[in-house]
């Protein structure tokens, strides 16, 4: 049985017993998953490569669903409903909870249309609104003062960490109650990489974070709760600085200690 | 004679002969071309642009009839072409992809339209629409030129859509985006550079033919811009005019053939420079 904390803070999601397996596989490829995800906090998912990381973030926004044949079981609470229910409306499920991808995905338009992308789909048109907006979740992303005096420039002239920043400025522009990070740094130097995290644990004060790295000391720096997967199970979920200095489990500890992944 | 020695002995004859043969086809496209652009600069004038055909003979002769019907003939098809084929493109990239059996059949089917000698659509025009209706016609020009015009674009548009990474389709969707507004808002404009060349080169591509015009808009030596009627094309009006036994026909072949190739050329060029700028990008 794995060892996962009941934790006493308010949850933003609740995962219960949860299965996940992509079109064609024999086998589940997530087994019996529960976890809370705490609110306002950043929980992180490490693990080897190919254990499920991405596979688990990518079900708490349905990305999922836009291939055909993959299927879920079990259950995600959010807001006191399963998203995983056929009726669940994607797009609304969608601006509630943001994504941002391990590599930058700057849309091909100017940065000011990058970051207004979001707004403008929940109908947004008001110029002035749209523009006090952009400015505010750019200033949020810290990304505002290399970008303010040139938001009509194509998005693709910024550098990868600045990209990034941008994609994150458009994730939190609509204004989720959950942001999911996968690897988020693993394509940035070392300075941007330190930004973004500074930015993560900045964010926490108004969203709850779910963050899959596959570098432990990130997780030690930037998270509150860390899991830890192995071939798709959710071996340990603990408050970060226990788990990573008294893990519970066997498997967990042979991980932090480097003996396999 | 060592195993190194032959290998590069091999290693020279293979390049002799390929320098070789290269430099055979440019000296030979170089000669054409400066035929070309000898006698086209010779033939070409003002009266061109201001005078419709006339017989053999007539100082006041031009091409006015086949520069205004080629426009009107490539223009339309590609008024019709371009939108058919980047729709069809887009559908067999965003909603066919890869996998889907229908796709792979509309792709495999545009390929072979696509090499398929263009005289075979123009037969094919004259017995569906031609035969039919009773006479030639710029309808049934602009027909045939759709039909070699829409494979081009619509394979383009579907290779360009499909090289957008999918990443940033997902992206989109993240946002909360419906999947046509990710299509037409993300994708094509991400693809949009590539798209545009694939139209360039399928205009590029129509504005040279002649055998499918022959049997559907035919020709006309005087204006005519009634598209129920035959129309002149700057192509067959070459093709008449060029082997036809007057001289003062044949130079307004060499210029018709000249205007033809330059305006051909620059679509290339247009094309080749948008996509260098791109990957410059
Ligand atoms: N699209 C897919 N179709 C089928 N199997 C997949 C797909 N994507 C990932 N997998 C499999 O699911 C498992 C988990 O992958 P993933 O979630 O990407 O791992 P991680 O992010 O932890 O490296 C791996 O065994 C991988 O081979
Ligand atoms: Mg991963």
């Amino acid at each position: 049985m794995p060892t996962i904390i009941d934790i006493t803070e308010d949850k933003a999601i609740e995962v219960k017993n949860f299965e996940f397996t992509y079109a064609g596989s024999d086998e589940p490829n997530l087994k019996n998953i529960s976890m809370p995800i705490a609110k306002n906090r950043v929980t992180a998912l490490i693990g080897p490569s190919g254990c499920g990381k991405t596979t688990l973030l990518r079900s708490f926004n349905r990305m999922h669903d836009l291939y055909p044949g993959n299927s879920y079981a079990g259950e995600i609470l959010f807001e006191g409903r399963n998203i995983l229910q056929e009726k669940e409306d994607m797009i609304k499920l969608r601006t509630q909870i943001g994504m941002i991808f391990q590599k930058p995905t700057a849309f091909p338009m100017s940065i000011f249309d990058n970051v207004a992308y979001g707004l403008r789909l929940k109908g947004i048109k008001n110029k002035s609104e749209l523009a006090d907006r952009v400015e505010k979740a750019l200033k949020d992303a810290a990304i505002w003062k290399e970008t303010s005096a040139r938001l009509k420039h194509d998005a693709n002239g910024l550098s990868g960490g600045q990209q990034q920043r941008l994609c994150i400025a458009r994730a939190i522009a609509v204004e989720p109650e959950v942001l999911l990070f996968d690897e988020p740094t693993s394509a940035l130097d070392p300075i941007s990489t330190q930004g973004i995290e500074r930015l993560i644990i900045e964010l926490k004060e108004k969203v709850s974070i779910l963050i899959v790295t596959h570098n432990m000391q990130q997780a030690a720096r930037v998270s509150d709760y860390t899991g830890f997967m192995y071939l798709g199970d959710l071996i340990e979920l603990g408050r970060t600085e226990d788990l990573f200095v008294t893990p519970c489990e066997k498997l967990t500890e042979e991980y932090i200690t480097g003996k396999f992944g | 004679m060592t195993h190194t020695e032959k290998r590069i002995l091999t290693n020279k004859i293979v390049m002799v002969l390929s320098t070789l043969s290269a430099a055979i086809g440019i000296a030979f496209l170089l000669w054409i071309l400066s035929v070309l652009v000898i006698n086209g600069i010779e033939a070409i004038n003002w009266n061109i642009f201001i005078y419709e055909g006339a017989p053999p003979g007539y100082e006041q002769s031009g091409l006015k009839h086949a520069l205004i019907g080629q426009l009107l003939l490539v223009g339309i098809a590609t008024l019709i072409g371009v939108p058919l084929g980047i729709f069809g493109g887009t559908y067999l990239s965003e909603y066919g992809g890869l996998k889907s059996r229908l796709a792979n059949v509309i792709r495999d089917v545009s390929d072979i339209m696509m090499s398929a000698p263009s005289i075979v659509i123009g037969s094919f025009v004259y017995a569906i629409f031609v035969a039919p209706m009773g006479n030639f016609s710029g309808w049934a020009g602009i027909i045939a030129l759709t039909i070699i015009m829409v494979p081009v674009i619509l394979r383009t548009t579907d290779d360009m859509l499909q090289l957008v990474p999918s990443t940033l389709r997902e992206a989109a969707f993240a946002l909360g985006a419906p999947k046509y507004k990710v299509i037409l808002q993300v994708v094509i404009r991400g693809a949009k550079t590539g798209i545009l060349t694939g139209v360039l080169l399928g205009v590029a591509r129509v504005s040279g033919e002649t055998a499918p015009l022959l049997f559907t808009s035919f020709n006309d030596n005087f204006l005519n811009t009634d598209l129920s009627q035959p129309i002149a094309s700057l192509t067959v009006t070459m093709f008449n005019y060029a082997t036809s036994p007057y001289e003062d026909w044949q130079k307004l072949g060499w210029a018709a053939a000249f205007i033809l190739s330059m305006f051909i050329l620059g679509l290339n060029i247009l094309g080749r420079l948008i996509l260098i700028k791109r990957k410059r990008k």
